[in-house]
């Protein structure tokens, strides 16, 4: 089977750098999966899980937002912060999602109100591609 | 002349200090070798964020965005970024310098600017000199990772995207070597001067140009803060290892000339000792 390079890149250094046959992600007009030999595009990525197909698994990655490249020989994801699945800190995740709630409850301006929805999409993002549920 | 004891106790005192220099000195050299491999990580992102944004600018001339366009400077925002701590020479006196003489030279009063600190230093000089300091970030780790520095660079991103301010300067050492870092000030925003680095493939956008931009640039935008803040950290660390090394060397110095010193006033003793021995036993006879 054909493979396509994948790597995500986030300011604190590369997270992921392999070969797979199918990369799929959220991007902000919806799921798209890509194939080697894809036409050079740029999407913004949404909050969510960046599955990478290779032979008979999947791995997950969490990306918290960010852009996706795509080359016919090469997908570049560029996100702020991103983690694979068993570098997730699930426990951490879990109080950020908690913290975030908590935030939600109490009536605050609209920008802490966005704020504290993004921080909450984050951590259950985070939670879910830790427990493998996508 | 000082007495042998005074002497022996500045020499005690001095070996003291030179000790403690030389180990700051060490945990330096250490910080800076990991701070040169944050930066080091920190490249791929930056040239692949740069590329993009060069293509997609070049790509197609019809796109535009408000943080590509220059307009008329009303205010202006620096973003000053200094250590927590000094002992590290002139790394944070350059750039107070740096900046308040730009200040002076281009606005006449101080509502035409506002300042973003990161470090302690930078924050309490400037605001001793009563501008506006309108965000600040203190007690960074000395391995910041982009989370620490994320809410102040939104910010400063953000508050120039509703207009509050209409162009962002930063302020920082650049780490040229080990011996030698610079005052650099860079334009953050408005983007004006994106070049294509290398080969630039024609993308498909999706949805569009202008969609991709409203995400990239202000990522865009904060990675530059960022870069210029692991810049910053790894020139201080090395500041901070040059002026130990320094004070190191010159407590050598300094114990060398006391120990002679210290050597002659023993011989001097002695030689005293022995005459007024010689001159006793001569008087007895």
């Amino acid at each position: 089977m054909k493979t396509i390079t994948v790597s995500i890149v986030t300011p604190d250094g590369p997270v992921y750098d392999s070969d797979v046959n199918m990369v799929i992600a959220v991007t902000a007009t919806g799921e798209m999966g890509i194939l080697p030999g894809h036409i050079p595009t740029v999407a913004p990525l949404q909050i969510g899980a960046v599955r990478l197909k290779k032979d008979n698994s999947t791995e997950l990655a969490a990306v918290n937002g960010g852009f996706l490249e795509i080359r016919p020989e090469k997908v570049t994801i560029l996100a702020q912060s991103a983690e694979l699945a068993e570098d997730i800190n699930v426990a951490r995740a879990k109080e950020a999602a908690k913290r975030a709630e908590a935030r939600l409850e109490q009536k605050q301006s609209d920008t802490d109100f966005k704020r504290a929805e993004l921080a909450l999409q984050r951590a259950v993002n985070r939670i879910r591609v830790y427990e493998g549920k996508i | 002349m000082a007495s042998l004891r005074d002497i022996k106790s500045k020499i005690t005192s001095t070996k003291k200090t030179s000790q403690i220099t030389k180990a700051m000195q060490m945990v330096s050299a250490a910080k800076l070798n990991r701070a040169e491999m944050n930066a080091k990580g920190f490249v791929p992102y930056m040239d692949k964020i740069q590329d993009v944004v060069a293509s997609i600018a070049s790509g197609s001339a019809d796109v535009s965005h408000p943080m590509m366009q220059t307009r008329p400077v009303k205010k202006t925002a620096y973003l000053v970024i200094t250590a927590d701590r000094g002992l590290a020479g002139a790394y944070n006196s350059n750039i107070v310098r740096a900046v308040m003489y730009q200040i002076n030279k281009r606005h006449a009063s101080n509502d035409e600017f506002v300042i973003f600190a990161v470090g302690r230093v930078g924050r309490d000089l400037l605001a001793k000199r009563g501008y506006t300091i309108i965000d600040s970030s203190i007690g960074l780790p000395d391995q910041p990772s982009f989370a620490d520095i994320k809410d102040i660079a939104q910010k400063a991103v953000g508050m120039f995207a509703d207009g509050e301010y209409d162009e962002i300067f930063m302020y920082y050492n650049h780490y040229v070597s080990a011996i030698s870092q610079e005052v650099t000030e860079k334009k953050v925003l408005p983007l004006t001067d994106i070049r294509p680095t290398g080969s630039t493939a024609a993308y498909e956008f999706d949805p569009s140009a202008e969609a991709i931009l409203e995400v990239l640039l202000p990522q865009y935008a904060e990675s530059l803060i960022y870069g210029a803040l692991l810049d910053g950290k790894a020139s201080e660390h090395a500041a901070r290892m040059t002026a130990m090394k320094s004070a190191t060397d010159n407590a050598a110095d300094m114990i060398r000339n006391l120990e002679l010193s210290y050597n002659r006033a023993r011989q001097a003793a002695i030689t005293q000792e022995i005459t007024e021995i010689v001159g006793g036993a001569a008087a007895l006879e």
